[in-house]
């Protein structure tokens, strides 16, 4: 079943939070993990595991160095769940 | 055929660990390769660790820690008839290290081998003990885990360099019961959980002699944190122990984050959990038991406390199981 951006975007912050400690409302689409909140890439691939368990969306580690923005997960979580 | 008769399970009777003397900063890291002090905290969890010297071995190491746990054991050198050494950085393969390193602790003729599982070498060699002892092969059994890690990595190399370490540690194993090796008595070495992933192998490799460590850091750590905690839960299973009957966990000291990741999924908040990553980088299979004698030289643990111990690295291999502290 499809998710919207939103529901996508709730869970997101939800996960960032208790991964990275980082507010929900921080997070916001634009920002980027690394430079805006502070994110490193072990963090990365936590918060990529916690994703797949809430949204059932592999995001593999080649691909995972790509996703720069809170967007570019949205959008990747978007297409693979209405794909899946 | 008969076989031998055997004994109820095996124990630990003491621990005992060796770590050499010079001690690296992340400053000291920081003067070598593009590294800082506040990024190798953030991403790794050291602040220091400890090399060997130029001229001293793995064998000199393993003969540190195990004449100190076998001090601590109480029993003398003719007591043991075997010893295990674990270890995957030996200067050479021949000869194997533990025949040496019985030599020079006094023990005389034992049976000896080395065993490679990487940083899961001293839990798999703690099973292979335990078994050893409950199915009545050995007596006594010397369990060393010694590395010299400092020798395969290269020192330009700051995603490796910052982590891996050198030292040793041992444990003494033998029957539960004492001498009349009564039937009764409750072991102190669980049953092992130990497997495999072969199809990851090039995530953790030195690819040839004149090669060093190579690691893929977020593969083993997206690995580490998702695959192990069922292990670990299962190990606790397998021994009738539950997980909040836990007084510490041991995990191999491969990363704090590593460590941090497992304990939360495990959710085991009673449980001290052991960081000795901090000062003593990653030792590979001498990992757990420097951890564990130094958390009972510092009186942090009781006898008779469970402890879970999983030990996870290059192969890829794991092992994990329950012990009762000696």
């Amino acid at each position: 079943m499809a998710m919207t951006q939103q529901e996508i975007l709730a869970g997101l912050s939800e996960i960032i939070d208790e991964i990275a400690g980082v507010p929900a409302d921080q997070v916001t689409p634009e920002k980027t993990f690394v430079d805006d909140l502070d994110i490193d890439s072990l963090s990365m691939v936590e918060i990529a595991v916690a994703a797949q368990d809430k949204f059932g969306v592999e995001i593999p580690d080649d691909q995972l160095k790509d996703l720069k923005t809170v967007q570019d997960v949205i959008d990747f979580v978007g297409r693979a769940s209405v794909s899946a | 055929m008969r076989l031998y008769e055997g004994t109820a399970g095996a124990r630990i009777l003491a621990f005992g660990g060796y770590q050499p003397a010079r001690v690296v900063t992340n400053d000291d890291l920081a003067a070598l390769v593009d590294t800082s002090d506040e990024w190798i905290r953030s991403r790794v969890g050291i602040a220091s660790r400890r090399l060997a010297g130029p001229d001293e071995t793995v064998a000199d190491m393993a003969v540190a820690a195990g004449g100190k746990a076998l001090a601590g054991s109480g029993l003398s050198p003719a007591d043991i008839d075997l010893v295990i050494v674990a270890t995957c950085t030996a200067e050479v393969s021949i000869p194997n290290t533990a025949a040496v390193v019985a030599l020079r602790l006094g023990i005389s003729s034992p049976g000896a081998f080395d065993l490679n599982a990487a940083c899961a070498g001293f839990c798999y060699a703690l099973a292979a003990a335990s078994d050893a002892v409950r199915a009545g092969s050995a007596r006594n059994v010397l369990v060393i885990g010694a590395e010299k890690l400092s020798q395969w990595v290269d020192w330009t190399d700051r995603s490796t360099c910052i982590i891996f370490a050198d030292g040793a540690g041992a444990a003494v194993v033998g029957p539960v019961g004492g001498e009349d090796g009564s039937r009764d008595a409750v072991p102190g070495i669980g049953p092992v959980v130990w497997g495999s992933a072969g199809h990851m192998a090039d995530k953790i490799s030195i690819k040839d002699r004149n090669s060093f460590i190579f690691q893929e850091g977020q593969a083993v750590f997206r690995w580490a944190t998702t695959a192990l905690h069922p292990i670990a839960i299962q190990a606790c299973t397998e021994a009738g122990v539950d997980p909040s009957e836990l007084a510490v966990f041991v995990p191999h000291q491969a990363n704090l984050r590593i460590i941090e990741a497992i304990a939360r999924k495990l959710g085991t908040p009673q449980a001290k959990l052991a960081t000795d990553i901090v000062t003593a980088g990653n030792t590979s299979s001498a990992s757990i038991p420097l951890a564990l004698s130094r958390m009972i030289e510092q009186g942090e643990l009781s006898s008779g406390d469970k402890a879970l111990l999983i030990g996870f690295g290059a192969g890829i291999c794991y092992a994990a199981q329950v012990i009762a502290i000696p």
